[in-house]
C-alpha cells in the first residue's frame, strides 16, 4: 500500500466516493447525536466503559486464563494464536477436520486483519461473507473502507450494478429487473444467501465481547445473518482478539448501551446473540474460540498507546473525522481506517515502513474523535506520541526544519502578510515539489495551491463595504457537493 | 489445547511490567455512577413506543383477550401454518383455527415452510425496545424464531424492565440468548435503516397486562 498522503491524494480526487461518504457520515452523525443525547448519564457510562476496559487490560493475563477455563467448562475449545499465520493455520485445520469446503462468515474485523479468507482459499475452502456490506465488498473484489459499513463508499446505484454483474458467479443470481431501492437490494441479498445459510455446516465469526467469568461470546448485528451463522451450522469457530474480554456478565450493561448508540445511532441494534460453549439440541454442537495476539501485546506494552486496545469498534471516530470524510477508508492502507486506525495500525505493525509511519500524520488533531469515543480513547494524545516515535527515526529531520520555518513565518503578523504577498506574486513559478532537503517534506504531501490573493488582502479591499453573508448565497449548504437525493 | 498459549501469556505479562505486582483487578476503580434506567416514562407504554419506532406491530391486551388477539393477528397475517415451542401454553391457541405445529424437532426445511412462529420471551427492555429470548419456557430453540419470516411474540407486563442494567441480572448467561429489537434490518446502504433482511421481516408483539 502507498503511504497515506499518496493514497489520500488519489482518493480525494474520486468525487463519487467523496459524495457517497459525505451523505453517509452526515446521516450517521445526526443519528448518533440524538441517540446519545437521550441518556443523561452518557458521560458516566463512558467513564465506566473506559474503566472496565482498563481493568481488563491491566490484568489481561488473569482474564485470559479465566476465559479459557469458563469456555472449556461450557464445552468449547480454546486455541491461542500468536500471529496471523498461526490463527489461519488453526482455523484452516479446524475446517478441514469437518470435511467441509464451504464456510459462512459473520462480519469480523479480526478475520479481515489476518486475511483469513485468502488463507482458506489457499486450502481450497471458500468463505462466503454474509453481512450485506461485506457481501458487496466480496462480490466486487473490493476492500472494506469502514469498520461498521465496509461498503460505505458505494451508493445504491453502484451496489445494484455489483449485484447484477457478480451475484451469479457466487451463487443465486440477482433478479432481472433489480432496482436500486435499498429494499430491493436487501431482498436480493436475502434470496442470494438463503440456501447457503440453511445448508452450510461450518461458520466463522468474531465476537464483540468475550465475558471472562461466564465464558460467553457476544455478537451484535442487524440483519440476522449473524444469527443464521451462529445458530444453524454444526461447527462454529470464533476468532477473537485478546483485548475483546470484559471481566463479568454484568459489565455488559455498560457496553450494550454504549456500542449501539455510538455505532449505528440506534437505541439497540436489531439482534444481539450471546452463547456460552455449546447447548445440547440448540445451535452448533462444536465450538472453538481462537484467541488472537497478532501485535496486540506490542500495543499493550506501550503505556500511552495501550488505550487503543479499549476500542470496541463502534466507528464513531470515523464518522466524525474531517480527514476520513474526505479521503475515505482505503487511504489508510489497513482494515482499521480513520482515527482509530491511525493509532492502531502503526502500533500493531510497527512504524518501520512508510505507510505505517505516515498514519500518525493522517489527522489535524482536531479532537472530535476523542469527544465521540464511547471508551474515551484520547486519540490525539496517542497520535502525538506516535509522531514522536516516527520523528525519532532517521529520515524525518527535514520535516522538523520545515515546521520550524512555518512557525517563524506565522508567528508574526507582518512576516505572514509579507510572505503571503510574495507567494501570490510568485505563484506561477511555484514547483509542486520543494528542492533540496525540503524535498523530504513534499515527497509525502503536495504544496497547496497558492491563492491569487490572500484573505488578508481581500478583506482590506472588500471587507469595509460588504461583509460576506455566511448563511446564504453560494456559501449555503446547497452549494456543497449536492444535496440528498 | 493448541497453539501458542504460553507464548501469548508470557508476552502479555512482559507488556504489563508497569502494573505493580500486588495490584489486583479490583484495585482498578470502575465508577458505576450510571443509572439503572433513565426515567423516560411508564415501562409498557415506552416499550410500545420503541417497538413501533422499529416498525414492529404492537398490541396491548389482557389475559382474557390474549387468545382472541392472537387469533386475529394470525388471521390478519394470513398465516395458515405456524410453529410454536412444545411448551407454549395451550390456551394461547384456544381461539385460532390455524394449524399450530409444535416443535418436537422440526427440520430446517420444515421451519422454512412455516408461515410464522409464536413464542413467549424471557424479558423485555422498555427504553431500547428490546425483547430477550433465552430458549426457556414457551420460547423454544434459537432456530425456531429465526427461520420463519413472521414472529409473533407474547410479552407479559411483569417481564418488562425499564433499562438495560435491570435486564442482565434476570438473564442466565449459560443459556443461549437472543436480544431482538425490531424486525431484521440493515443500514449498509447509505446508512439508511431498511427493515427486513435475513431474520424475520415482520415482528408482531402482544403485550399482556
Amino acid at each position: 500500500m502507498p503511504p497515506f498522503p499518496e493514497a489520500a491524494k488519489s482518493a480525494t480526487e474520486n468525487s463519487q466516493m467523496r459524495h457517497n461518504l459525505r451523505l453517509a457520515t452526515d446521516t450517521i452523525r445526526g443519528k448518533r447525536e440524538s441517540a446519545v443525547s437521550e441518556l443523561d448519564d452518557w458521560s458516566d457510562l463512558r467513564q465506566a466503559g473506559k474503566a472496565v476496559k482498563d481493568r481488563t487490560l491491566r490484568h489481561l493475563d488473569t482474564y485470559l486464563e479465566q476465559l479459557e477455563e469458563s469456555v472449556t467448562a461450557a464445552g468449547g475449545t480454546v486455541h491461542w494464536a500468536a500471529d496471523a499465520a498461526e490463527a489461519n493455520e488453526i482455523v484452516t485445520g479446524l475446517v478441514q477436520a469437518t470435511g467441509e469446503s464451504d464456510v459462512v462468515k459473520v462480519k469480523s474485523m479480526a478475520t479481515q486483519e489476518i486475511e483469513l479468507n485468502e488463507a482458506l482459499a489457499q486450502a481450497g475452502i471458500t468463505a462466503y461473507e454474509t453481512d450485506l456490506a461485506e457481501l458487496i465488498v466480496q462480490l466486487s473484489d473490493d476492500l472494506p473502507s469502514h469498520i461498521l459499513v465496509p461498503a460505505i463508499h458505494r451508493n445504491r446505484a453502484e451496489i445494484r450494478e455489483i449485484f447484477r454483474d457478480r451475484m451469479a458467479s457466487w451463487g443465486v443470481p440477482a433478479p432481472e429487473e433489480l432496482s436500486d431501492d435499498p429494499r430491493a437490494l436487501a431482498e436480493a441479498a436475502r434470496v442470494h444467501l438463503r440456501e447457503r445459510f440453511l445448508d452450510t455446516k461450518v461458520a466463522i465469526s468474531g465476537a464483540n465481547f468475550a465475558v471472562a467469568d461466564s465464558g460467553s461470546m457476544v455478537v451484535l448485528e442487524s440483519e440476522g445473518n449473524g444469527r443464521m451463522c451462529l445458530t444453524l451450522p454444526q461447527t462454529l469457530i470464533s476468532v477473537v482478539g485478546i483485548e475483546k474480554i470484559v471481566p463479568t456478565w454484568s459489565d455488559l450493561e455498560v457496553f450494550l448501551q454504549l456500542l449501539p448508540r455510538s455505532s449505528t445511532g440506534e437505541r439497540m441494534n436489531p439482534y444481539t446473540s450471546t452463547w456460552t460453549g455449546v447447548t445440547p439440541g440448540d445451535g452448533p454442537q462444536e465450538f472453538h474460540v481462537v484467541l488472537l495476539d497478532n501485535g496486540r501485546t506490542d500495543v499493550l506494552a506501550d503505556t500511552v498507546g495501550r488505550q487503543a486496545l479499549r476500542c470496541i469498534r463502534c466507528s464513531a471516530c470515523l464518522n466524525t473525522c474531517p480527514v476520513y470524510e474526505r479521503t475515505g477508508g482505503h487511504a489508510y492502507g489497513s482494515v482499521y481506517p480513520g482515527p482509530i486506525g491511525a493509532i492502531l495500525t502503526p502500533q500493531l505493525r510497527g512504524t518501520a515502513s512508510e505507510t505505517e509511519a505516515s498514519l500518525p500524520y493522517a489527522s489535524s488533531l482536531c479532537g472530535a474523535c476523542y469527544d465521540v469515543c464511547p471508551v474515551a480513547i484520547d486519540i490525539p494524545e496517542v497520535l502525538v506520541h506516535l509522531r514522536e516515535e516516527v520523528v525519532s527515526q532517521p529520515g524525518h529531520r527535514a520535516e522538523k526544519a520545515a515546521m520550524g520555518v512555518a512557525g517563524w513565518v506565522m508567528g508574526g503578523e507582518r512576516r505572514l502578510d509579507t510572505a503571503q504577498r510574495a507567494a501570490s506574486a510568485a505563484r506561477s513559478f511555484m514547483p509542486r515539489r520543494m528542492p533540496g532537503p525540503a524535498s523530504a517534506w513534499t515527497d509525502t504531501r503536495d504544496i497547496p495551491d497558492i491563492p491569487a490573493e490572500s484573505f488578508r488582502s481581500w478583506w482590506r479591499r472588500e471587507g469595509a463595504e460588504q461583509a460576506p453573508d455566511p448563511g446564504g448565497g453560494e456559501h449555503g449548504p446547497d452549494a456543497q457537493e449536492g444535496g440528498r437525493r | 489445547m493448541s497453539g501458542s498459549r504460553e507464548r501469548v501469556l508470557a508476552r502479555v505479562r512482559a507488556a504489563l511490567t508497569d502494573v505493580p505486582r500486588d495490584e489486583t483487578p479490583q484495585d482498578v476503580d470502575v465508577p458505576r455512577g450510571y443509572a439503572p434506567d433513565h426515567d423516560q416514562g411508564e415501562a409498557v407504554g415506552l416499550l410500545v413506543d420503541r417497538l413501533e419506532d422499529y416498525q414492529a406491530l404492537v398490541h396491548r391486551t389482557t389475559p382474557a383477550d390474549l387468545a382472541g388477539e392472537l387469533a386475529r393477528a394470525l388471521a390478519r397475517r394470513g398465516a395458515y401454518r405456524v410453529a410454536a415451542p412444545a411448551d407454549a401454553p395451550g390456551e394461547w391457541f384456544a381461539h385460532t383455527e390455524r394449524d399450530v405445529v409444535r416443535d418436537t424437532g422440526l427440520g430446517v426445511a420444515d421451519l422454512d415452510g412455516m408461515d410464522g412462529v409464536v413464542t413467549g420471551c424471557a424479558a423485555a427492555i422498555a427504553e431500547t425496545g428490546t425483547i430477550v429470548l433465552d430458549a426457556g419456557r414457551a420460547q423454544g430453540r434459537r432456530a425456531l424464531t429465526l427461520i420463519p419470516d413472521y414472529h409473533l411474540c407474547v410479552v407479559r407486563a411483569d417481564q418488562v424492565v425499564a433499562g438495560v442494567p435491570q435486564a442482565l441480572p434476570r438473564l442466565d448467561p449459560r443459556r443461549p440468548l437472543t436480544w431482538i429489537s425490531g424486525p431484521s434490518a440493515t443500514s449498509d446502504i447509505e446508512l439508511d435503516r431498511v427493515e427486513g433482511v435475513h431474520g424475520p421481516r415482520t415482528l408482531e408483539v402482544l403485550i399482556v397486562e
